[in-house]
């Protein structure tokens, strides 16, 4: 009994060392494993290093040309997501300038406003935001409609003050109600941490559903998954160990280190601490490697399986709901978002660095991970199938 | 000169166009025959673009649960609230006693938002002093958060009114209008009437789509050709493989009738069977394809010389879809991006593709207005068509070298063996 358990071992340690050595010896390793999840950290970060876009280029199509118009344009203006950058003479213009995008949106105030308004007769001032680009254009609408009220809220104080209301009286008569907002944990509306939390954490994903199928693939590929399970002792649960342990390694460091950039280099909130990030991370690594397995054990062709990661990482972005929630697509598409580490992943990530809960309330997304680790004893049999009997045909 | 080397034009033009058709015939053949190929040049381009419209088809959020502490217990309080529940966007899950138990349900994933209204809320509202009602958002996505403020702020801003009316003391419906709003204003969403998720990013996945099952097929054919090679040269030693033109005319026709019928469908039908916006010209649309297609096959066809087994190509080019998505500027706004980025993003038909497009099909521009686009694609057809034809020639001196090299080799070896013999 003893004794197997120790031939286990150096079994396992034979594979770990054989696959150290194929590990090294591919460049596309290299290429895949370090250099292009630093690069898409690097590349996320400083695409959106300023949080939320600022200065977002609106036009103007003032036809009233009062200074209570040219007022209004100058408010719109100082607010820090716009921009009023073009003026133009008539609306055709504008959505000209807006197909051409060089605007994003733009204010119209019509001839003789200020004169309807001053004489209470109503006037409607319109402003346009393109919903072709979506965060422009919700930054817009937000930023005009808020000057709009304000505009209003300025014409009613004239007369109010006319009336004699001192100006205290005056703000509770414009605004009974104000709406008071606090975004937990990310007040600033930053979508840098909103996005690359998961975004990263993603491709690192989508690389290890490949690199784990490339390795396995590789073996039936040149034929030497005989020797490889020679080398593991004939057992199929060493051999896989063996295989996978120094990528979970070479892995874990890259995650360790995109953990560390964000949330100790760019200050990414953390209210959880490190720890639980990095336990998450390793976890999910785990569970993405194993899912590898299992795609590679489904279609034991080096080709096929690795189309399955691709098609399959490529979807989970989507799925997993950190832009699109999950909540709001149709049932049975939320729930095979469960089917992607990614998702579970996320919930974690939401948990634990945004929110600082307590672990215990993310149980089922880690129990969730966990069975992604546990899969491929499913398909072990169909491995080692492949494994003894497969020949490649390109 | 001897008449016989004499430059025959016709008859190379026609041995030209000869080889075309035979290379032409023989990748189309690959196309069909090699599994991996077919998937992405047909399978994928018809699949993909109906899952991730499946995902996104609902486009907006309605119905976010949120939980409300009422410390007001007032009818002011209680028609706030019935007018938040009644908005589309968020839906009343519970009422909690204090603020423990309402972040208690924000940790259990039962709500996504807290609506806090105080106790003096009615009071305040009476004594005509500012009152505030706070909001605190679950920040997982700012969806939630959108949905939220914006339910909160309309019935806040109806309610505004209501109480602005009461207490002008108005005597005709006129006043009351103009007490509410001296200024009416209007929001106009163009292009995207209800703000949707799947009418903003699908167009622009679709173009992706397109631009990388290219970059995936051509990798993957490329690799096949290098692996059946005997020298693992991406050109076959042939007659028919004589000239650079010939074999990047023969290929690029063959991809390009491909992706001529993937294109009606990924940018004609898809959008048609979701019913997103569609309406652009389609004398326009069909021009302003045209060269992004082409682009994107030099492009591919230029890429592909990295390709020395044909899985590698999945772990090149595969994970940089996300990064051409982000840098095309649909959901990121090209104004802020980096200028070091925006320069990159330039190397990339889907840049292009993807604005132009989005342009065109969803925004309804001409050509005149998406000018930049359609020249930049005209520019980048051009350039990878003279980087594809550099590509190629310096493979087929490289696999003549090859081929060379073997021969001396053979014949030194048939020399030695020879002298062996003598000895």
């Amino acid at each position: 009994m003893k004794e197997g358990h120790k031939r286990g071992y150096i079994s396992l340690y034979n594979v770990f060392v054989r696959e150290c050595k194929n590990l090294t010896s591919r460049p596309v390793n290299l290429f895949c494993m370090i250099i292009v999840p630093l690069f898409c950290t690097f590349f996320f970060t400083s695409l959106m290093n300023k949080g939320l876009p600022t200065d977002l280029p609106v036009g103007a199509v003032d036809q009233d040309q009062t200074s209570v118009s040219r007022d209004l344009l100058r408010n719109l203006d100082a607010f820090q997501q716009v921009a009023v950058s073009q003026r133009y003479a008539d609306v055709w213009q504008a959505r000209r300038a807006m197909q051409r995008g060089d605007i994003y949106g733009f204010f119209y105030i019509p001839k003789n406003t200020t004169r309807k308004a001053l004489s209470s007769r109503r006037p409607t001032i319109s402003f346009y935001t393109n919903g072709s680009w979506f965060i422009a254009g919700s930054l817009l609408y937000r930023d005009m409609r808020t000057m709009s009220e304000l505009t209003n809220g300025a014409i009613a104080r004239e007369s109010l003050r006319a009336k004699g209301y001192t100006d205290d009286m005056i703000q509770s008569m414009l605004q009974p109600i104000v709406i008071d907002t606090h975004p937990i944990n990310n007040p600033w509306l930053n979508y840098s941490v909103y996005l690359c939390n998961t975004l990263i954490p993603g491709v690192l994903m989508l690389i290890i559903f490949q690199i784990t199928v490339y390795s396995i693939g590789m073996e039936l590929k040149e034929r030497t998954s005989r020797d490889w399970l020679r080398v593991g002792n004939n057992s199929i649960v060493i051999s896989l160990w063996g295989k996978i342990l120094p990528y979970t390694i070479v892995f874990f460091i890259v995650g360790a280190a995109i953990d560390v950039y964000l949330y100790k280099f760019l200050q990414f909130p953390c209210n959880s601490g490190l720890g639980p990030m990095l336990f998450a991370m390793l976890w999910m690594i785990l569970a993405s490697q194993a899912t590898g397995v299992v795609m590679i054990g489904t279609f034991p062709t080096l080709r096929y399986g690795l189309c399955f990661a691709s098609l399959w990482g490529v979807v989970s972005f989507s799925v997993s709901g950190f832009t699109f929630p999950c909540m709001a697509m149709y049932p049975w598409v939320q729930s095979l978002a469960a089917l992607f580490p990614l998702r579970h992943y996320f919930l974690i990530y939401v948990d634990q660095a945004l929110n600082g809960y307590p672990m215990i309330y993310s149980w089922s997304s880690y129990l969730a991970l966990m069975i992604f680790i546990f899969l491929p004893f499913i398909i072990m049999s169909r491995l080692k199938k492949a494994m003894l009997y497969y020949t490649y045909m390109p | 000169m001897s008449t016989t080397r004499k430059f025959d034009f016709g008859k190379t033009v026609k041995q030209g166009l000869n080889d075309i058709l035979y290379i032409w015939g023989k990748e189309m053949k690959s196309v069909i025959k090699d599994q991996g190929v077919w998937l992405f040049f047909l399978v994928v381009p018809l699949v993909y673009p109906l899952v991730y419209s499946l995902i996104y088809n609902t486009e907006v959020i309605r119905e976010v649960p949120v939980v409300v502490i009422d410390n007001s217990h007032s009818f002011k309080s209680r028609e706030f609230l019935r007018k938040v529940d009644a908005t589309p966007d968020v839906k009343i899950a519970a009422y909690a006693g204090d603020m423990v138990e309402a972040r208690n349900m924000l940790r259990e994933k039962k709500a996504y938002g807290i609506i806090y209204i105080p106790s003096t809320f009615a009071k305040d509202i009476y004594r005509m002093v500012q009152t505030h009602v706070s909001i605190f958002c679950d920040m997982s996505g700012l969806l939630y958060y959108k949905s939220i403020l914006i339910a909160c702020t309309d019935v806040s801003l109806d309610m505004n009114n209501d109480i602005k009316v009461d207490r002008a003391g108005n005597t005709t419906e006129q006043q009351d209008e103009v007490t509410r709003y001296p200024i009416n204003y209007e929001s106009v969403a163009m292009y995207n009437p209800q703000n949707g998720f799947a009418s903003f990013l699908i167009p622009a996945v679709l173009v992706l789509i397109i631009q990388q099952t290219l970059l995936l097929g051509v990798g993957l054919s490329a690799g096949t050709a290098r692996e059946s090679n005997r020298f693992k040269d991406l050109v076959p030693i042939n007659n028919h493989y004589n000239g650079t033109l010939r074999i990047v005319f023969g290929k690029g026709l063959c991809y390009f009738m491909v992706y001529a019928i993937d294109s009606v469908y990924v940018l004609g039908v898809v959008p048609w069977i979701f019913k997103l916006n569609q309406i652009a010209m389609p004398w326009t649309l069909i021009e302003f394809i045209i060269p992004f297609i082409i682009a994107c096959i030099f492009f591919a066809m230029s890429c592909s010389i990295f390709v020395r087994s044909r899985e590698l190509c999945f772990l090149i080019f595969l994970f940089c879809s996300l990064p051409l998505l982000f840098i095309s500027g649909i959901s990121w706004p090209g104004t802020a991006i980096p200028p070091f980025w925006k320069a990159v993003s330039y190397i990339f038909p889907s840049t292009f593709g993807i604005n132009g497009f989005v342009r065109v099909n969803s925004m309804g521009a001409t050509l005149s207005e998406v000018k930049f686009e359609y020249q930049a694609l005209w520019l980048q057809a051009g350039f990878y068509f003279i980087t594809t034809c550099v590509v190629y020639r310096w493979q087929i001196l490289n696999s003549r070298i090859h081929v060379v090299r073997k021969y001396k080799d053979m014949k030194k070896a048939g020399y030695l063996s020879l002298h062996n013999v003598q000895e």
